[in-house]
């Protein structure tokens, strides 16, 4: 069944779709599974956090310290697994109660002092970042032969392109998001703050409850990746991954979720990472072209779907509907 | 009506302080099961305080509210709401953004397995929206409806978690009159599942159409409860107004009208109100009457272009001109003083002087700074001649009565040097003796030959000065009274639109 709704999703998708179809006329080569392959292994960690920076935008909210905790959860495994000798999954364990509990703390911030969540989570970012450099200021090397192993766990598909376990997990994250999303009553509560603070107070919605929830759901996503980004890079280094919140809320907006918001899809915010992949491949594939261009249609990107969705918001509130089948029945 | 079978909601002697008023002074209402019960009364008669401890908004200060034979003393509005008493507002409280089935089943979903089973939701959605006559997709955002739909959803979704008692919070205040006859429709249904309602609008008609009794409110005291059957709305105007209302005849000085200034033609703006035709002369004072909600203050703002006007035209001395927002009209000397004097009218902080010379400065222009001393001057000789009492010029407006707000206000506007003045409750909240000072000057300034349009609640006043008073009801303009005909009895006649009591009653 399709809805008004799905417009802003189906318009993703189609340039999705569209995009990919113009890479493949110009670089046939695009179209192999390698490309696609290295499309979800590069992206793992951005799509990861993305799908926490939707529920948070869903809410109304936004999380700018994303990067930062990618990154202090990096330098933490490195410089744990270097010091001491317990087992990474005890580590990932360790980190992901750390980040949760970090943004756990963040979301209680907000719903009890009644701070806007642009400030809490600037202090986020800054207090992250900085707990970062405390653990190191080098980039440290992350040696464990369990590294070596899940790093070497890939699915070969006919064509050559590996899918590795760090795409899958991006994937079942995205899968378990939607479920949430759609089909949890957390999912819907976070709807409904979006929809309006107040009137989902009204309607008996539980505001600190859901509020920490999403921020617990958020810090604890960008421990996963930064957990996959360790995996991906084999090394924690307190620089990394400046900017990437912004990266995140690009994907989720470009995915047709309203900055304002209420509405949108965790499914978009997956199309919306594939484009912005889709885009830096095109560009690597070109050879000429600056990486910065990258950025720049990014933004021309942004630009356009913040238009769009305002046109679709008016077209909505144009054309309502009176219930035409009642005068019928009284 | 059904009145054989015992109450289902009793209150008694509910009683509401706030520093330094009485809100409610031992209310009574009872509610029978069936019935649809209007709670009547003007601005600040206790309505909303009245139903705010129902709901457990506010706490009481004393008085029982029984339900059901026990006794209730919610402290929110979801435990009144879990205790069987459900409040809908004129201001729709659902989300937008999300389904209509969502919102009916916000934070109670149907779960399959752990999870939401969307499939069994809407099905439940379609099945109750059934009861209440309304076939919609119950997929589709709330935002993709009609104000009225939504009032219908919002309605169900309050009957499905309280059932026993509905309170309607103006419902049909931003409502067309078809969409009316959609929530008429459901509350209808409603009375014979034998819910007792509890309707609050400022609309007569529609409390004659759909209720069975109503309850007056003034100042805070029940006044009375009728039967609708067995009375007419002169009695229920009367007792929400609460005047004696005599048949006298002011020595009013006769009307000496000179030429048209301002006239419109079928000027209007849809749900605000209906199309009107207007004539202003110079040296006349036109009255604006009518119950709260009927248009007055719409059809004032209209004039002055803070509502654009989507039909109709405007004429200044024969020629056509355009109203599209305030400052077309002042550049065309048009005033407007706003009813809501605190909002709308000064800006507290700001000093006496500055109130008085801000909208002439902002006719000038904000690059052309009036002179200190013709500030000085124009401020000092306003305070004088509308006698505003004053510590110094200089002194916030804010820390001035209200009356003297109100006179420095008109100063504001005269200082601009007006030929159409228009007044939106003038006399509201200021004290006696500033009444007869503002009503004084009223007839000063029409003598003075500016054309005066006043919009007022007050019955009298307007007898006292207006050479003509038209009457408004529900958006709309009912009757012209000229002359001799301008008595509060005519008025209130004209208000409830029954035939005019040809002489003294």
């Amino acid at each position: 069944m399709i809805r008004s709704t799905h417009l802003p999703l189906l318009i993703t998708i189609a340039t999705f779709l569209l995009a990919y179809t113009l890479c493949g006329w110009q670089y046939p080569a695009m179209l192999s599974t390698r490309v696609l392959a290295n499309l979800l292994t590069d992206n793992a960690f951005l799509g990861i956090a993305a799908v926490g920076m939707t529920f948070v935008i869903l809410s109304g909210g936004i999380d700018l310290s994303i990067g930062s905790v990618i990154a202090f959860t990096g330098v933490f495994l490195a410089v744990i697994l270097r010091d001491t000798s317990i087992h990474p999954l005890l580590a990932f364990a360790l980190i992901l109660l750390i980040t949760i509990s970090f943004g756990a703390a963040m979301g209680a911030m907000i719903h009890y002092l009644e701070m806007p969540p642009f400030i809490v989570t600037l202090a986020g970012m800054f207090l992250a970042r900085g707990a970062a450099y405390v653990l190191s200021t080098d980039s440290v090397p992350i040696t464990h032969e369990f590294y070596d192993t899940l790093q070497s766990l890939y699915w070969k598909a006919p064509g050559g392109g590996r899918f590795r376990l760090t795409g899958l997990i991006m994937l079942l994250t995205f899968a378990a998001g939607i479920i949430a999303a759609h089909r949890t009553r957390f999912g819907q509560n976070v709807y409904a703050l979006g929809g309006g603070l107040q009137t989902a107070r009204l309607m008996g919605v539980p505001l600190a409850k859901t509020t920490i929830g999403i921020y617990a759901t958020s810090g604890g996503l960008a421990g996963l990746a930064g957990i996959v980004f360790s995996l991906y890079t084999s090394a924690g280094y307190s620089l990394a991954t400046v900017g990437v919140e912004l990266d995140a809320i690009a994907a989720v907006v470009i995915g047709g979720t309203l900055l304002t918001g209420g509405t949108g899809f965790v499914a978009g915010t997956f199309f919306g990472i594939l484009i912005m992949g889709l885009i830096q491949t095109f560009i690597v594939f070109d050879g000429t072209l600056s990486s910065w261009w990258t950025k720049i249609v990014i933004g021309g990107l942004l630009f356009g779907f913040i238009l769009l969705q305002k046109g679709l918001t008016w077209a909505t509130t144009l054309r309502r509907k009176p219930a035409p089948e009642f005068a019928a029945q009284s | 009506m059904a009145s054989a079978i015992g109450p289902v909601l009793e209150c008694k002697g509910i009683s509401k302080f706030f520093p330094g008023a009485i809100a409610l002074d031992a209310v009574d209402l009872t509610l029978y099961p069936g019935e649809v019960h209007a709670l009547l009364g003007e601005n600040g008669a206790g309505k909303s305080t009245l139903i705010k401890c129902l709901t457990g908004a506010y706490r009481r200060d004393a008085g029982t509210i029984v339900l059901e034979n026990r006794e209730i003393s919610p402290n929110s509005t979801q435990e009144s709401q879990k205790l069987g008493i459900g409040t809908v507002y004129q201001e729709v409280n659902l989300l937008p953004n999300l389904s209509v089935a969502e919102n009916l089943f916000l934070g109670r979903q149907p779960m399959k397995r752990g999870l939401i089973s969307q499939r069994k939701m809407h099905a439940m959605a379609s099945d109750l929206l059934a009861e209440f006559g309304l076939v919609i997709n119950p997929a589709e955002p709330l935002s993709s409806y009609s104000v009225a739909v939504q009032q219908v959803i919002a309605i169900a979704r309050a009957v499905e978690l309280s059932g026993k008692v509905l309170i309607l919070d103006e419902p049909t205040a931003s409502l067309d009159r078809d969409e009316v006859e959609l929530v008429f429709s459901v509350i209808e249904k409603l009375k014979a599942r034998g819910l007792a309602i509890v309707f609050i609008t400022h609309f007569l008609d529609q409390v004659f159409e759909i209720s069975d009794r109503a309850t007056i409110l003034r100042n805070g005291r029940v006044i009375g409860t009728r039967r609708l059957a067995e009375t007419t709305q002169t009695e229920i105007i009367t007792l929400m107004l609460g005047r004696q209302l005599e048949a006298r005849v002011q020595d009013r000085a006769p009307a000496e009208t000179g030429d048209i200034l301002v006239e419109l033609r079928n000027y209007g703006r849809r749900g605000v109100i209906e199309p009107f035709d207007l004539t202003v002369r110079k040296g006349e004072v036109v009255g604006l009457a009518g119950l709260l909600g009927s248009g007055r203050t719409e059809t004032a703002n209209l004039i002055f272009g803070a509502i654009q006007a989507d039909q109709g035209e405007a004429l200044l001395e024969g020629g056509k001109i355009s109203l599209k927002n305030p400052r077309e009209a002042v550049a065309h000397r048009f005033a407007l003083c706003p009813e809501d004097r605190k909002n709308d009218g000064i800006v507290g902080d700001l000093s006496v002087r500055e109130n008085i010379i801000l909208a002439l400065q902002a006719r000038q222009g904000w690059f052309r700074p009036l002179p200190k001393a013709k500030v000085n001057e124009l401020a000092e000789a306003y305070v004088k001649a509308l006698d505003i009492r004053l510590a110094s010029l200089d002194m916030p407006i804010r820390l001035l009565s209200g009356g003297n707000q109100q006179k420095v206000l008109l100063a504001r506007w005269l200082a601009t040097n007006p030929a159409f003045l228009i007044l939106d409750e003038p006399t509201r909240g200021i004290d006696v003796g500033a009444h007869a000072e503002i009503i004084a000057l009223i007839e000063r300034l029409r003598e003075d030959g500016l054309a005066l349009l006043v919009a007022s609640s007050e019955m009298e006043e307007l007898v006292a000065y207006s050479t003509r008073v038209i009457v408004l009801r529900d958006r709309r303009q009912m009757r012209e009274l000229k002359g001799e005909e301008i008595t509060t009895a005519n008025i209130v006649s004209a208000i409830a639109d029954e035939p005019m009591a040809g002489a003294v009653r």
